[in-house]
């Protein structure tokens, strides 16, 4: 029941997009097409879940036992890199589409800060290893979520007449703001 | 390019938010007060000097391949260090940005500016550039404090600026108020650059009539 409720409360009421505004570089930079941010999306979530149990476990295990939480930050970001790069090469092995149909977007990931965020909300809220595994998967529904959305109004934009200034980056942040005020809604429950 | 304007592109030309869009996350996030966007705004300098000198330095050293991992690693030591320090001397600001200090280290802006600066360049034209681009980032965020703590708390660096019937603006304290005062922001920046370049458009066009009048009076 916990669990659930975690997931939740890391995919929506606390969105990692809109409300602790993590990963807004490829919310901006992939949200011109529904296809590839979903692509983008489902990518983030298995990469966020598999980084939320090896640092998990990397903290837990080796850097607290050893008195190393000073080196938290490069661990961390050497954890992902890597294991963006292993994804990427499974992923190159065991399906050619789905690496076709995810092309760059895959490396782009290690720099996404809301994988980074994840890492370091769970060692600071000192989840254990199920609840590291859920609040990642939920984090990265949630991401998903926003990415989502936010194409699907975009693509609907390319038909609005934008101000010239306003074009482009803009009214991105403008619905992004629109967005955010409509999951404040959310705020509260639990 | 001469040193100064190493110095002053990252200011307008190049700024990293306003015209790249690069390091959005800490600026959105940590800007409820111009306090809080000034201090994000002088540790990601920080980190940006520092890693662009030691990353020019060894720009002959690094092989290709392994580039983007030690450059990220570099960045991690001097993050590692303002994190640190911030801890120990201004625990409470420590604690108001939270997270968002060891996240200086996946801030796209800072492995932008080596990737294309200062890996390519001598230190002390990196360093120049890292201080340009990492000023440009801090006047942005200050700005984007200020405005928001102005219109959502009535404060300006803590000390009460607007008169007393005025009702504080609650939603530009939230998120919703980072993404709109943000994208104002940019269309402002937008607005201006339209300008700037129809002025040198003109100019450019009233210097050829001259020469074309004087060639005509030869």
């Amino acid at each position: 029941m916990d669990l659930i409720v975690l997931f939740f409360s890391a995919a929506i009421i606390n969105n990692f997009v809109l409300t602790y505004f993590l990963g807004i570089c490829p919310f901006i930079g992939v949200s011109h097409h529904l296809s590839p941010a979903i692509s983008l999306g489902l990518a983030t979530v298995f990469v966020m879940s598999i980084t939320s149990v090896v640092s998990w476990l990397i903290y837990n295990h080796v850097l607290i036992p050893y008195e190393l939480q000073f080196l938290q930050i490069p661990a961390f970001i050497l954890v992902i890199a890597s294991l963006v790069h292993l994804v990427e090469m499974f992923v190159r092995k065991a399906s050619a589409t789905l690496y076709r149909s995810l092309g760059i977007y895959l490396p782009l990931i290690t720099t996404n800060c809301a994988i980074m965020g994840v890492a370091f909300f769970l060692t600071k809220r000192q989840y254990s290893l199920e609840q590291s595994v859920v609040f990642g998967l939920g984090a990265g529904a949630g991401f998903t979520l926003a990415l989502t959305l936010m194409a699907s109004i975009r693509e609907e934009l390319n038909l609005a007449d934008v101000p010239a200034p306003f074009r482009g980056a803009p009214i991105t942040l403008l619905v992004a703001g629109i967005l955010a005020m409509a999951f404040m809604g959310f705020t509260g429950i639990e | 390019m001469p040193l100064k304007t190493e110095l002053t592109k990252g200011l307008w030309q190049i700024n990293p938010v306003l015209k790249h869009g690069l390091g959005l996350c800490p600026a959105l996030a940590v800007t409820v007060s111009a306090m809080n966007g000034l201090a994000m705004g002088l540790a990601t300098t920080f980190v940006l000097v520092f890693s662009s000198l030691i990353i020019a330095l060894i720009r002959r050293l690094v092989p290709d391949q392994v580039r983007i991992a030690s450059f990220i690693l570099i960045i991690a030591t001097f993050v590692t260090i303002v994190d640190l320090v911030m801890k120990a001397l201004f625990p409470e600001l420590s604690a108001t940005l939270g997270p968002y200090v060891p996240l200086i280290v996946v801030n796209c802006l800072i492995l932008a500016r080596q990737e294309i600066f200062a890996s390519r360049n001598a230190p002390f034209r990196a360093v120049l550039d890292g201080m340009g681009a990492g000023g440009g980032f801090l006047i942005v965020l200050f700005v984007l404090g200020g405005a928001r703590e102005i219109l959502g708390s009535g404060t300006f660096l803590g000390s009460a600026v607007m008169p007393a019937a005025f009702q504080p603006w609650l939603i530009m304290i939230l998120p919703g108020g980072a993404f709109l005062t943000l994208g104002v922001m940019m269309a402002i920046a937008n607005v201006y650059s339209q300008y700037l370049e129809k002025r040198e458009h003109k100019a450019r066009q009233a210097k050829r009539m001259e020469s074309f009048r004087k060639e005509g009076a030869d």
